[in-house]
């Protein structure tokens, strides 16, 4: 009611200014982004294919007949399987390296904790599709730095790519290893939001420091864990250029994720119907995964 | 004593393990790049180059034309974190301080679709540059990025804090509403603009799908979509791919070096949304 009254006492100056100024934003976000919103719930009740590209009047208006089909295809199943693998495995290892990663740079005794913090994070700032180049070189079954390191404690080389459940795990590990510094930056920032006082009250009544961690700081940062976790979440589900420069999603679509799936839908057999199908199945999917998430916050918290 | 010493060892000795893990990727990449041919897939493994060149450097620029490639790049990342600035600023600005009927319930619409993932608008909007002619030109590459509801809303919170009585004086004082946002607010907004930039900057100069999808011409490939293909065509070449990652890796990473202080608020600054 307040803001409403607020929001009536600009002068008319100020609200055309408003306007005006709103205007290239707003313009943009209509055209590049809200027209095309619309566009695909209906491109994707269409068999818009390659012919329609050559001619929007060969495109057919189907129904629900995309959905139905990803439905009966098996490719497809598979893909959403992998794709929540990807995210099971990625965003429990996610919040423990960034976690331990944050607890270690946050600790007192710790030295160096500003170049620390800056090592963590750099791999955030990477460009995806060069790491995802280095590591294809790292996970070599050969060669490769990784097997050679797993070779000098004596377990035996993986075949890291070739192998369809091993594929998946590395190009998790590689999703990981480029993420978990924004969640220690994060982390790190909530744990300094934990006041001092707390834990001199726990060390006054002889709680450890195991004790402290497990009564004070981790509860404390459930907040925080719950964003990392939701933002992780939607990146993992979001996965693209990972499997597309390290396997192309094989072997035997061991690694293709909804998002290489739509891709090659979409642009590489141009059936823009079907893709944006699967663009809206990824879509309900981070709803539901992150409403979830912050559903089981609102019943933990009484 | 003995504990607390024990324990800074512990605490010490694994950050600098976790440390060596986590830039170990990075640094085996500068060090593979300046290895002569052949050094960087060997048994057992070499760290270090017999003697470093920089002959892959060399074969990038002369024969694989990489200059033209990051020039592409560079003009790209640089247009986009220009028009977004622009055009985020003047909207977060008007959001967070000028009165207008329907701001409050504009702005919810705005952060209500956050969450749509960009894969679900990827596909029209192919079909619309494609309309507009603009398959295969930078311009059709850069409107996707001319504003971003996230950008606005980073202003927007950080205009809040501009005080309400430097704009009215201005107003008394007879300065037009576009006077007062380009002198007054814009100056006020810097430390929010360079976060916003080097934000902006480093994700249109690693973005990969939107530019492999509407720059087909290789002349005007950006280096994440050439370092794709070329990754296909030079498997063999280890050296060679090392150096690519290299060139495409060290720009973004030096500029959130010389920046970090400004990206790391923008990412705390991000995280209060919740």
């Amino acid at each position: 009611m307040t803001a409403d009254l607020e929001e009536r006492r600009g002068s008319g100056a100020e609200r055309r200014a408003a306007w005006l100024l709103l205007s290239p934003a707003l313009g943009a976000i209509l055209l590049f982004f809200a027209v095309p919103l619309v566009a695909a719930l209906f491109l994707s009740l269409t068999d818009f294919d390659i012919y329609a590209l050559a001619d929007t009047a060969n495109a057919r208006f189907v129904g629900l007949e995309n959905y139905l089909r990803l439905l009966r295809d098996p490719l497809f199943w598979k893909v959403l399987r992998n794709t929540v693998v990807f995210v099971a495995i990625g965003v429990p290892l996610t919040l423990a390296s960034a976690l331990g990663g944050a607890l270690l740079v946050n600790s007192r005794l710790a030295w160096l904790r500003g170049l620390y913090r800056t090592v963590f994070f750099s791999p955030v700032v990477t460009t995806l599709v060069a790491v995802a180049v280095v590591w294809r070189y790292l996970y070599h079954p050969r060669y490769g730095l990784i097997n050679q390191m797993l070779g000098l404690v004596g377990l035996p080389a993986i075949d890291w790519l070739g192998n369809p459940t091993w594929a998946t795990v590395a190009i998790t590990v590689l999703a990981v290893w480029r993420g978990f510094g924004y969640g220690l930056v994060i982390y790190v920032a909530g744990l300094q939001a934990i006041p001092e006082s707390l834990y001199e009250a726990a060390q006054l009544d002889g709680a450890g420091t195991w004790r402290q961690l497990r009564e004070i700081t981790l509860p404390l940062l459930v907040p925080t864990t719950l964003f990392v976790a939701v933002i992780t979440t939607v990146t993992l589900f979001q996965i693209f250029a990972e499997p597309y420069v390290m396997t192309r999603g094989g072997p035997l679509y061991a690694t293709t994720s909804i998002t290489l799936l739509m891709y090659e839908q979409g642009f590489r057999w141009w059936n823009l119907g079907a893709a944006a199908a699967v663009a809206f199945v990824l879509f309900a999917l981070i709803i539901a995964a992150t409403g979830l998430q912050v559903l089981w916050r609102k019943v933990r918290k009484p | 004593m003995i504990r607390r010493r024990l324990a800074t060892v512990a605490v010490n000795g694994a950050l600098l393990l976790f440390a060596l893990l986590t830039a170990l990727p990075l640094l085996w990449m500068i060090s593979a790049s300046l290895m002569p041919s052949g050094e960087a897939m060997t048994l057992p493994a070499r760290l270090l180059p017999s003697r470093p060149t920089l002959e892959h450097y060399g074969t990038l620029f002369s024969r694989l034309d990489i200059g033209r490639t990051f020039g592409n790049t560079l003009f790209l990342a640089s247009s986009i974190t220009a028009v977004s600035l622009l055009c985020n600023s003047m909207a977060g600005y008007a959001f967070a301080k000028l009165r207008f009927r329907g701001r409050g319930r504009l702005f919810a619409i705005l952060l209500a679709t956050l969450v749509v993932p960009p894969q679900v608008t990827v596909l029209p909007l192919f079909l619309e540059i494609r309309a507009l002619g603009l398959v295969n030109s930078f311009g059709g590459v850069i409107v996707a990025g001319i504003a971003t509801i996230f950008g606005i809303f980073l202003i927007r919170q950080f205009a809040l804090a501009i005080p309400d009585e430097l704009l009215d004086a201005a107003r008394i004082d007879g300065a037009s509403e576009l006077r007062i946002y380009w002198t007054i607010v814009l100056p006020a907004l810097r430390p929010i603009l360079i976060t916003l930039g080097v934000f902006t900057f480093l994700s249109a100069w690693n973005d990969f799908m939107w530019p492999l999808i509407v720059l087909t011409d290789q002349s005007k490939h950006t280096l994440p979509v050439a370092l794709a293909n070329l990754s296909g065509e030079h498997v063999q070449d280890t050296e060679l791919m090392m150096a690519g990652a290299v060139v495409t890796v060290l720009p973004g990473l030096l500029l959130f070096l010389a920046l970090q202080r400004y990206y790391v608020q923008g990412i705390l600054m991000g995280s209060v949304k919740e």
